[in-house]
């Protein structure tokens, strides 16, 4: 039997809603007792947690692991390398692979491939439509007894409501929930960036809030109809963010999440057409911005994420146009959040940041893991809030290196990693 | 006259002063005389390889700046799209690069995604000339409209210039609205509110709807070629709706000041955006932009491939 006492630390665990200086034990990769370590004969090894924050292990509910089909962006082992630098205990990885993930054999070839390759938990997410057409259902139950945690089309957006009504009915029947990525693909267009001031000067095609705002409305509107969760994807507008607080003021299961770079960085800049600013959703304005942390501070929005999108630098170094859209985020996104909501807007204290990236997700997801309760797996983070710290994408553990944030100078992040009472990674 | 240039690229209006837009203006009027001499050649480029790198398809354009070239004797060779390796899936950025191992001086970028050009630019070091990219700018065209404003009514400052027709899908409208806006002018948009969004107001100009409220008061008008055959349908609902409300008719032309100078940066579709006798009437300088566009793209040309060197 082996132990690990982690001393010293602030111990966060808003599942257990603690947050207090003191021990953490674990014992044969579980939360223990202490009672349950003195009588340990064997090996225990000790952290000085001191003036760090000892967390549940952080959980991303929305990443681009690449594999099967893409591995020249990514592969689950070096995305699993990424999130474990990044702080993340758990990643939840979309469908949108070659093959497409709306089958069983390709969730079991996905968690064989994890099991055999990934340092930290990897849960696979299916497709709600075969091939991420929206035109016919995937076999979401089968996907499901397969051990998918939730369903969604991410990348893609139904946009025939129909399907997406019995998708979301069958998805309730078999208990897992639907997340989406809101975009109307008719208001859209081929928009590229924000549709605003930035590309009327610019000249570029536009992407009007409007074209997330119509689904998120019509997400709300089947969340109730179908009595069933669905999570909106990015939310990214002030008001997809009106819309979900009304919502979830009069108890409709709707949620949303927000990625770092919608509220580090606004429209403004893409003016140099630099492709690491082209995402989708696309960066949106200051008064977006704004509504986000309004968001965040008031609970409407309940889930942080990264959206970790990796592309290799061919891809990306290309026109503004042709290129695809999306930037890695595993290892800036907790430093980033920390630095803006906690240290700089002040939105949020941290026991919330950590929530959101834990019990929130967890919930979201049925998922047994975001907690220090006794007897749980040991996915436990060890933050330094006050790290100041330079982003340096050369020395990212992700196979790609697109990301805005290179030379970012940040405050606040992950020193260690542990999963299942082992250390994968250490600053 | 002292440098008072110091770019390599001439990217887009956006980013040049009045300072500097005035000099290319001033440089071109050296040039303009050239061309009505017997020998119509200078030798400013002589050792020096150009390259029309034309991804978008275009024909006035591509022929003025190989003219423009050809007077600077400057070597031109000319690559389209479909002679590229593009088609072959090379990227622009190697496409580029193989053009600078071959020693090219200047690249004279068409290309269909805004901020091609900046993002060449930035990874070569020949000159790159911006022939028009996307929506985004189209730098020499708005040269050449400033340089035959200023040529017939004496200045810039002052006057009110009305830009008519598909202003959202414009390069030529915005690199325009750039520099007439430096140099002082009164700028106003006129179109459907599909095509001239109320958003162009922040940048300083004014929009209407309304063509017969504008046309008595314009100095100088502008008309855009409605690009029908790239056209959503849900922009405009048909040529004969957009000549009803925005056409050029002869009718409106008479709303015009006798001095109102008329501009089209071509090629024009007759009987849509203006009638055809009002293409070729008097107030028409239409002839005049082509003849003086080769004039400011050997400025530009002389300015750029200078300081590349």
């Amino acid at each position: 039997m082996r132990a690990l006492i982690i001393r010293g630390g602030r111990v966060i665990d808003p599942a257990n809603k603690r947050d207090e200086v003191g021990d953490l034990y674990i014992a044969d990769g579980k939360i223990a007792e202490k009672s349950a370590i003195r009588n340990q004969k064997s090996e225990i090894e000790e952290i000085d947690a001191r003036n760090l924050i000892v967390a549940p292990g952080l959980i991303d509910v929305h990443v681009h692991l690449r594999e099967p089909g893409f591995s020249h962006k990514e592969t689950i082992e070096s995305g699993a390398r990424a999130a474990a630098a990044g702080g993340f205990t758990t990643v939840v990885c979309m469908p949108n692979t070659s093959p497409t993930a709306d089958n069983p054999s390709t969730i079991a070839w996905i968690k064989d491939r994890a099991a055999a390759a990934a340092c930290v938990n990897v849960l696979p997410t299916g497709a709600i439509s075969k091939n991420l057409a929206g035109e016919e259902l995937a076999p979401i139950g089968s996907l499901a007894q397969a051990g998918v945690v939730a369903v969604t089309d991410d990348g893609q957006c139904v946009q025939n409501h129909e399907v997406m009504r019995r998708a979301v009915e069958y998805a309730r029947m078999v208990g897992v929930p639907v997340l989406d990525h809101c975009q109307d693909y008719n208001l859209v267009g081929n928009g590229v960036v924000h549709e605003g001031y930035w590309s009327t000067l610019l000249g570029l095609p536009g992407w009007p809030a409007m074209g997330e705002e119509a689904m998120v409305m019509r997400n709300i509107l089947l969340a109730e109809l179908c009595d069933h969760h669905i999570h909106c994807q990015h939310v990214t507008t002030a008001g997809s963010v009106r819309l979900i607080r009304e919502a979830r003021a009069r108890g409709v299961k709707i949620s949303g999440e927000v990625c770092p770079h919608h509220i580090a960085l606004t429209d403004e800049a893409i003016q140099n057409f630099d492709t690491n600013y082209k995402m989708n959703p696309p960066l949106r304005s200051p008064t977006d911005v704004d509504a986000l942390l309004e968001g965040i501070a008031d609970g409407t929005l309940s889930v942080l994420c990264s959206d970790h999108a990796p592309h290799a630098d061919f891809e990306k170094e290309v026109e503004f146009d042709a290129a695809p859209f999306g930037i890695i985020g595993l290892e800036t996104e907790l430093g980033l959040f920390l630095d803006l909501l906690v240290h700089k807007h002040r939105k949020i204290d941290i026991a919330r940041l950590i929530a959101m990236y834990t019990i929130e997700p967890a919930q979201l997801l049925r998922v047994d893991a975001g907690t220090l309760s006794v007897g749980a797996r040991a996915d436990v983070t060890l933050i330094d809030p006050e790290l100041e710290w330079t982003v340096r994408v050369d020395q990212f553990q992700s196979a790609s290196r697109n990301s805005p944030f290179d030379g970012w100078k940040i405050k606040g992040r992950a020193v260690r990693t542990i999963v299942g009472g082992e250390t994968v990674w250490k600053l | 006259m002292t440098t008072r240039w110091t770019r390599k690229d001439l990217l887009g209006l956006r980013e040049l002063s009045a300072d500097e837009i005035n000099f290319v203006l001033e440089t071109a009027d050296a040039f303009k005389q050239v061309g009505t001499r017997e020998i119509k050649k200078v030798p400013a480029l002589r050792g020096k390889t150009l390259v029309n790198f034309f991804v978008e398809p275009s024909t006035r354009t591509r022929t003025s700046f190989e003219l423009a070239a050809f007077r600077l004797s400057a070597d031109v060779i000319n690559i389209s799209a479909t002679t590229s390796s593009l088609t072959k899936g090379e990227t622009l950025k190697d496409t580029a690069r193989n053009l600078e191992a071959l020693h090219t001086d200047i690249l004279v970028l068409r290309h269909s995604s805004a901020g091609a050009p900046q993002f060449l630019a930035n990874r070569v070091r020949a000159s790159v000339i911006n022939a028009g990219d996307g929506a985004h700018e189209h730098p020499t065209q708005a040269l050449l409209d400033l340089y035959t404003i200023r040529e017939r009514r004496g200045k810039i400052a002052g006057l009110h210039v009305a830009i008519i027709g598909d202003v959202l899908f414009s390069r030529v409208a915005r690199s325009n609205i750039f520099g007439l806006l430096k140099l002082g002018a009164r700028v106003t948009l006129v179109g459907p509110s599909t095509l001239v969004p109320r958003e162009f107001e922040k940048l300083g100009v004014e929009v209407s709807h309304k063509i017969e409220d504008v046309l008595p008061k314009a100095d100088v008008v502008n008309l855009l070629r409605i690009q029908h055959e790239r056209q959503r349908r849900e922009y405009f609902p048909g040529l004969g709706e957009y000549i009803r409300l925005f056409g050029l008719t002869k009718e409106r032309a008479k709303l015009l000041k006798p001095d109102c100078v008329i501009m089209h940066p071509g090629p024009i579709n007759r009987g849509v955006e203006i009638d055809s006798d009002v293409a070729d009437g008097l107030q028409s300088v239409i002839l005049d932009q082509v003849t003086n566009g080769l004039a400011v793209r050997m400025a530009v040309l002389y300015l750029c491939g200078g300081i590349a060197t």
